[in-house]
């Protein structure tokens, strides 16, 4: 078969086939290639192959959208919570741009442009009323004129009424809505670190102990045994956390709260354990054998060369291991929400907490679609999502030149 | 492999390798080596008597609770009952879920799995993206799932296909089985891609560099040599995703799971009743746990006898493919 369209180098010029140029070999038009058999189904189904691939990079940008198109407004200030507003009388409608009537009357932009005219006058009319409704007590408060969205209600301390100093409350229901995130972050990096400090000593132990000092055969029941750690439920953990551990803890150091951020932070690390382990493991294992048998040589214990020669060789698996334990801890939910739930703003691990995932798990159902509560729910998932994309990166960066390095690439 | 082998100048057969080994071992024990290989040795075990106290625990306590009428009744209204309440409809929901995710994520994954395997240059940049999002995808929290189904599959497909179908009430744009499907089937995509990739790493070359000397094309070789050996691990590969997805609460709490249902979900567009909500609520929610107690332990042992089954037939599978590769090589 001679084709001539559309006219390629190869077709012109005898290729000498040799690897280099093999793997530099056009691919044709279509698939068809001068002396084959003309494929064009075949190319097709690669190229379809190709595109299905790109699914995976498609979700996490999706991910990324549509969490954060949900908490935009957040972000450029469009959400107001001010309980007194100065009204709009509704015959100055049209001095305000659409974007500013919208927020005013709490509805998205699509809503505002789909509505007739008449329905928004009769909206801005309600809205007046409802001003004039708001009771005596408020009228004269200056926190019912703050719009507690604003980014440093959000994240710095406020002196609210009725509170001797100012303080970080997170408080999404009642008259004045008090949306600050600091509360959640210090119980999420309570909790987390309560978990970590838990499981990283003992998953690394085992790690050790599985890939350096346990004969074959107990290791190969070893192994899977830990990891079927993991195929257990975080609801189910969070229910044994809840049940019994929470009592046998509290039986044991006596402290006031029963759920609190220290069971919490233990049944975390329940969770976290096989993920470090199973990393930490693998990092141990990937230490080639003429490191250990050479440090055995030279008359090193098994200890000796397992703490002194292997576990510095895997050390950024090891680092990798605990900074992705980190990133499975600050978004697991089921476990926080079930122990505790109270936001407290202390660093007490005995007190309560209440993480951000919990919250989010918590507050979605009953925040109004489209409000500003909802927007900051969005708005702590994109956060979260943010955080765990850098632990991700971090690890993930981290074991890729380990292994480099293990290779003597670099 | 931590063995000490006996030196080289001693001579053959002098006594056996263990007696040796033996002898070494005692010439170099210290106290320090000792009692830091017991502190590891204690880890693991910690580890693994934390695995055992919780279920036992859950078997114990469930064990004497579950009953035939409790796993097969549609329970009344008030389910904190222990008398009248089961958990049917709650299996029926998890399980539609579960089914509904692994036909939609088995596709994708394995078709993902093959283009990295088998077409893409491992050092091109486009393949080390698809990477590094199939690593990221792993990390994402579930409650981030959770938002991107409410998001996007609710707030922006559902409410489209609505207006595009001109439903007068919302029928595709609230929580439903199949939203709460399609979020699992993406939190789920790197486990199939993950297990797909690696059994068809373990595929000798041979075949493939046999089939195509014999004149069958790229596509032909991988359709009719290469997956057929692959299926097993693609198999483990849908196990291990149900597994994981099975158990997972956060992700469907606002893409279609329903506190109550007085019947069986019948259609894509119907919200469900879960195992693991339902252990949300029976252990959060209940008026009196004491006699909540033994509905949730039986609840937790149906769902961790759902999910175990499952992880157990994916580690049968992966050793006997294991097994059969090893006498291919």
């Amino acid at each position: 078969m001679r084709l001539r369209f559309p006219p390629r180098p190869h077709q012109f010029f005898a290729v000498t086939p040799s690897p280099q140029n093999e793997s530099r070999r056009s691919h044709g038009w279509m698939g068809i290639h001068r002396g084959h058999k003309a494929r064009p189904g075949e190319w097709l189904a690669e190229k379809f192959i190709f595109l299905v691939s790109l699914s995976a990079i498609l979700m996490v940008l999706l991910i990324f959208l549509f969490v954060a198109r949900e908490a935009l407004p957040v972000f450029f200030g469009q959400t107001n919570t001010a309980l007194v507003q100065k009204p709009i009388p509704p015959d100055e409608m049209d001095k305000h741009s659409a974007a500013e009537l919208a927020a005013y009357l709490e509805i998205t932009p699509e809503q505002f442009a789909k509505l007739p005219k008449s329905t928004l006058r009769t909206l801005m009319d309600i809205k007046a009323e409802g001003q004039d409704d708001i009771p005596e007590n408020f009228r004269n408060d200056p926190d019912a004129r703050i719009n507690t969205t604003e980014w440093q209600y959000l994240v710095r301390a406020h002196q609210w009424t009725d509170y001797d100093k100012p303080e970080y409350i997170w408080q999404p229901v009642g008259e004045i809505k008090k949306f600050n995130i600091i509360p959640l972050v210090v119980g999420t990096l309570k909790v987390t670190l309560v978990g970590l400090l838990f499981a990283v000593p003992l998953a690394v132990g085992a790690a050790i102990y599985v890939s350096q000092l346990a004969r074959p055969r107990l290791r190969e029941f070893l192994k899977p045994a830990i990891e079927m750690l993991s195929g257990i439920p975080s609801v189910v953990v969070g229910f044994f956390a809840l049940l019994v551990m929470a009592t046998v803890l509290q039986s044991i150091f006596h402290y006031q709260t029963r759920l609190n951020a220290f069971v919490a932070g233990l049944a975390l690390g329940f969770a976290v354990i096989p993920v470090i382990f199973s990393i930490a493991e693998d990092a141990l294992t990937s230490v080639p054998r003429a490191y250990t048998q050479a440090a055995l040589a030279l008359g090193a214990s098994r200890w000796q060369t397992a703490w002194q020669i292997v576990l510095p060789a895997a050390l950024p698996g090891v680092f990798a291991a605990a900074v992705l334990g980190f990133g499975r801890a600050i978004g697991e939910t089921m476990i926080v929400l079930m122990v505790c739930s109270a936001s407290v703003m202390s660093w007490n691990v005995f007190d309560s907490a209440r993480s951000i995932t919990t919250t989010i798990a918590a507050e979605m159902a009953e925040a109004v679609s489209g409000g500003p509560h909802y927007r900051i729910l969005f708005m702590l998932g994109a956060l979260l999502f943010a955080a765990t994309f850098v632990s991700n990166m971090i690890g993930d960066f981290v074991i890729h030149r380990f292994k480099l390095k293990l290779e003597g690439k670099r | 492999m931590n063995t000490v082998t006996p030196p080289e100048y001693l001579p053959e057969n002098s006594g056996d390798t263990a007696r040796l080994t033996r002898h070494f071992r005692a010439e170099r024990f210290d106290f320090g080596s000792f009692f830091f290989s017991g502190l590891t040795g204690l880890a693991t075990l910690l580890i693994l008597g934390i695995l055992a106290t919780i279920l036992l625990n859950i078997i114990v306590n469930g064990w004497s609770a579950i009953s035939w009428h409790f796993v097969s009744t549609i329970p009344k209204k008030d389910f904190f009952d222990a008398n009248t309440t089961g958990v049917l409809p709650m299996i029926v929901g998890t399980s539609f879920r579960v089914i509904m995710m692994t036909i939609f994520v088995i596709p994708v994954g394995v078709i993902t799995a093959i283009y990295l395997t088998e077409y893409a240059a491992n050092t091109s940049i486009i393949t080390r993206i698809i990477r590094a999002a199939v690593n990221n995808l792993a990390g994402v929290p579930s409650i981030v799932f959770g938002l991107f189904g409410l998001g996007f599959f609710i707030n922006f497909v559902g409410k489209n296909l609505d207006t595009v179908l001109h439903n007068t009430s919302a029928v595709w744009g609230q929580p439903a089985l199949i939203w709460a499907s399609l979020t699992l089937a993406v939190m789920t995509l790197p486990v199939v891609i993950v297990a797909t990739e690696e059994s068809l790493k373990a595929i000798p070359p041979g075949l493939r560099e046999a089939s195509l000397a014999l004149g069958a094309t790229k596509l032909e070789t991988i359709l009719k040599i290469v997956l057929p050996q692959a299926l097993p691990g693609i198999m483990t590969g849908g196990i291990l995703a149900v597994s994981r997805a099975a158990g997972e609460v956060a992700p469907i709490l606002f893409t279609g799971v329903a506190y109550y249902m007085a019947s069986l979900p019948a259609h894509l567009s119907d919200q469900f009743m879960d195992l693991g909500y339902h252990i949300f609520v029976l252990s959060t929610q209940s008026p009196n746990i004491e006699q909540t107690r033994p509905i949730l332990y039986a609840t937790v042992l149906t769902l961790l006898l759902l999910t175990f089954a499952l992880n157990i037939v994916a580690i049968i599978i992966r050793s006997k493919i294991r097994r059969k590769m090893r006498s291919l090589h």
